[in-house]
């Protein structure tokens, strides 16, 4: 910045910082820029924060996003449709799944499509797993951000527990590309119910420690209380969902409000707040994953139920032929489907070929879906043409949306409160530039 | 006959080098520069159940000049690439890059206008760890395979010199990174 | 060359609105498609076609009381498809439509929850689409605004005088699309570089990808391989 029209201005980009000091101090005024970001610990990915100070108060702070900008919705305009699964669950990394259901949701609303009872069940059960996770997430680099790096710790602890069980589902750890237009890739292994079982008992044996360490610890409140407030109306203004219009007090939540996958169906209650800061957030989410911890016990014993049933629709027009196993590469396969397409039947060779290659079509039009993502309303905007592969694609992702408060929570307050606020917000930035 | 004969018992003969970069491997730290879902493997890497303390390296800067190595992770974007170099160039030498993950190594599946194909075209990379994202486990391995070879072995005073004149020798007259081809044979 | 399929996109400029037929040929996915190879086929077909009443649901309260509102605006395309409702606005007319969806306790829609673009090049004289996603959370209701505009004229008004939210989403509708927000307080690249050239969510847009090359053999970037659609 050269602009000297607004008063001297100090490049901390080398020379000798007393040199800085000693003019800031003659001159008497307190005003600093600081450029916080895009490589900053605290700032939860690549966000940049350009913050205007007086002293070591906010007076204007201003976003930079763009920074993992990945041009992932025009990749997806040239891969099939279920190729786009693999696509978007690269968005918002640390809830992947979320970003496979919406747009696998979006999809099959075009196509008009019904998915299986399991599917949904399944689908449910890595959402709210996936809730958990991605709040373990929030809640532990919210804590390391401003010093409890216990909560970190312990945050990663119960993570792996849950990325273990993924692991084991569709085989791997992280960007899953499991929830497929039509249902879900494959269905549990035969280990998969003692193990779900036993992420239970871990979970059921750790998840209050969070509240236990925090919610009453006078440093973790000094922090946290009345800290990023949002009210309200504030929350309205700036279109907030999830958490943060929760921390304010009003019961929205997609998953009862507009019920998908079968939600309705399900047992929990909407966690609220009415402190409009900081820390009514941590404890919403805190409380959430105890929530989630409760649907993810329905769908064990909905899962039990439906064992063996269909978790993608028979329509063979859609689903890839075969049920898959694991075979002795670790990959998954199909030998039943292998003998069936190269031993008897061209057709279903010449089939499969277009499937995978070619894909399926989905009508012209659009439509749009949202669901309630940890984070708030997580849309998905898809317009077809009518082939095999999205017209367009374009998720609403909520941190993309939420950052937008970042200077209404924090322009007046402490630089160390930007830290809490940020944190509070939740974005995660892959999901925010996409 | 040598010096080796006349030495009483319990002492060893090595080269300065040799103890430094014995030395340097235990102080091997890593700069906090989290890009995407690799960033969250990083993270998990100096979590509880991978632990990267056991072998004292949990501590990653904040500050790049306190950092000798970066690990690239996640997909680089046009916009991110200069800020990257940027980081790159403050740290002190000496310096190494682990390109993390498939994005960081060759732009992966985001062959597309956003995205910079493979982060060696910013800055020179030591270890290409592949994985979309690696396991932890995977970090862990390339960290060792790192530290066991150029850490260990990195050259000091005119060895180093004469090391860093070769290398931008051979920079200067190889292709760019865009041209090169037939490197996977 | 981005949309391999272009050539095959011929339009028909009969329309005055949105629903201008497409013509295509070859191979597609509603009715019977030209698998014969012979690719001789040709069919149009509407992007838009307009519902007619009833709409179901809640949409007909929606578009009478909108009627009633401003009898004046032109809302008569309306498109109703997987439960969900699309109303087609002049662009001239969005700020009063907007205001209307907000203001109205019958409307009430408190939030927009996603501006984004779309880019039809077969469009003649309104290529480029913003999308306005609309959530009433009183009434717990969703509604999409659909505004065309032309590539040669791409101002539409803003909307954030009335959506403060809508804010970054318009810059990167802009970002992506080149749609100019009239009236938007701050219009600049918002996930693009300051100093990059060109929209590149548009379909005239190269995807940009390169030649990647393994053991000898060499892959084009996926826009520039064989398509089907």
């Amino acid at each position: 910045m050269t602009d000297e029209s607004v008063g001297t201005v100090y490049v901390a980009q080398g020379g000798d910082w007393d040199d800085i000091v000693r003019g800031q101090a003659d001159r008497g005024d307190e005003k600093i820029v600081i450029n916080m970001g895009p490589q900053h610990p605290s700032t939860h990915g690549v966000l940049r924060l350009i913050l205007e100070m007086d002293g070591e108060t906010v007076t204007s702070l201003r976003p930079g996003i763009g920074f993992l900008h990945t041009g992932i919705e025009k990749n997806m305009e040239y891969r099939t449709f279920a190729q786009g699964s693999t696509f978007v669950t690269r968005m918002d990394y640390v809830a992947p799944i979320f970003n496979e259901v919406a747009y696998c949701m979006a999809v099959e609303k075009l196509l008009d499509m019904k998915v299986p009872e399991r599917a949904d069940v399944i689908r449910v059960l890595f959402m709210e797993l996936n809730r958990i996770s991605s709040h373990l997430v929030a809640v532990g680099t919210g804590g390391m951000e401003i010093g409890a790096l216990t909560m970190m710790t312990i945050g990663f602890r119960e993570r792996e527990m849950i990325l273990d069980f993924f692991e084991a589902v569709c085989g791997t750890r992280m960007n899953h590309a499991y929830i497929r237009p039509g249902g879900v890739a494959i269905d549990l292994p035969d280990d998969g119910l003692p193990r779900l079982k036993g992420v239970i008992d871990w979970l059921h044996k750790h998840l209050w420690e969070y509240g236990a360490f925090c919610n009453e610890n006078p440093i973790f409140k000094g922090r946290m209380k009345g800290v990023a407030t949002l009210n309200l109306t504030q929350c309205m203004v700036y279109g907030a969902s999830g958490p943060v219009l929760r921390a304010a007090g009003y019961p929205w939540d997609l998953r009862k409000s507009q019920p998908y996958c079968g939600y309705e169906t399900y047992d929990f209650d909407v966690i609220t707040w009415d402190t409009n800061d900081a820390y009514g957030r941590f404890r919403i989410r805190v409380a959430e994953m105890t929530e989630s911890l409760k649907i993810v016990e329905q769908c064990y014993d909905r899962l039990e139920a439906t064992t063996g049933q269909p978790v993608m629709v028979e329509d063979p027009k859609y689903a890839l032929p075969g049920q898959l196993t694991v075979g002795a590469d670790g990959q998954g396969n199909s030998n039943e489907h292998i003998k069936h397409i190269m031993g008897s039947s061209m057709e279903a060779l010449i089939h499969h070929f277009k499937m995978v290659t070619e894909g399926f079509r989905v009508p012209a039009g659009q439509a749009y879906v949202a669901i309630e993502s940890p984070k708030g309303e997580l849309g998905c905007h898809v317009v077809s043409d009518g082939g095999t592969r999205p017209y367009r694609v374009h998720m609403r992702d909520p941190g993309f949306n939420h950052l937008q408060a970042a200077p209404a929570m924090c322009e007046g307050a402490m630089i160390s409160d930007v830290v809490v606020a940020v944190a509070s917000l939740d974005p995660v930035l892959g999901g925010v530039d996409r | 006959m040598g010096i080796e004969d006349k030495l009483p018992s319990g002492v060893l003969l090595t080269t300065v080098e040799g103890v430094i970069g014995w030395l340097r491997q235990a102080s091997f730290w890593p700069a906090t520069m989290g890009l995407a879902c690799c960033a969250i493997e990083m993270m998990a890497f100096g979590a509880p159940r991978f632990d990267a303390g056991r072998w004292g390296q949990e501590v990653f800067r904040a500050s790049p000049r306190q950092a000798d190595l970066l690990i690239v992770s996640g997909r680089v974007s046009q916009k991110m690439a200069p800020v990257i170099r940027q980081v790159y160039d403050q740290m002190p030498n000496p310096k190494w890059v682990i390109s993390m993950g498939a994005c960081a190594s060759s732009g992966g599946m985001f062959n597309n206008y956003a995205i910079v194909q493979g982060c060696d075209h910013i800055v020179p990379v030591d270890v290409y760890l592949p994985g979309c994202p690696p396991r932890p486990d995977m970090l862990i391995d390339a960290m060792f395979k790192l530290r066991k070879g150029d850490v260990a072995h990195h050259a000091i005073g005119p060895n180093r010199i004469a090391e860093d004149e070769a290398a931008e020798q051979a920079a200067l007259v190889a292709p760019s990174t865009l041209e090169m081809k037939g490197l996977m044979r | 060359m981005t949309e391999p399929n272009a050539a095959d996109l011929a339009e028909v400029s009969d329309g005055t609105s949105a629903e201008q037929r497409v013509t295509r040929k070859g191979m597609w996915g509603q009715g019977p498609g030209d698998t014969s190879g012979y690719g001789g086929i040709v069919r149009s077909f509407e992007r838009f076609p307009r519902t007619d009443r009833p709409y179901g649901s809640y949409f007909d309260e929606i578009v009478d009381r909108l009627h009633g509102l401003l009898p004046s605006v032109d809302l008569d395309h309306v498109v109703v498809a997987h439960d969900e409702l699309t109303i087609f606005v002049p662009k001239a007319d969005l700020l009063d439509v907007l205001t209307a969806c907000r203001d109205d306790a019958l409307l009430r829609f408190e939030v927009c929850v996603s501006v984004s673009g779309v880019h039809f090049p077969d469009l003649v004289g309104e290529e480029l689409h913003a999308v306005y996603h609309l959530l009433s959370i009183t009434h717990n209701r969703r509604v999409r605004l659909q505004v065309t505009c032309a590539d040669s004229d791409p101002h539409i008004p803003s909307s954030v005088p009335t959506y403060p939210m809508t804010d970054w989403h318009e810059r990167e509708t802009y970002d992506m699309f080149g749609i100019i927000f009239d009236g938007h307080p701050a219009l600049t690249r918002i996930l693009m570089p300051d100093d990059w050239e060109g929209f590149p969510q548009r379909k005239d847009y190269p995807l940009g990808g390169i030649p990647v090359e393994y053991k000898g053999a060499v892959v084009p970037p996926p826009d520039q391989r064989r398509s089907y659609s």
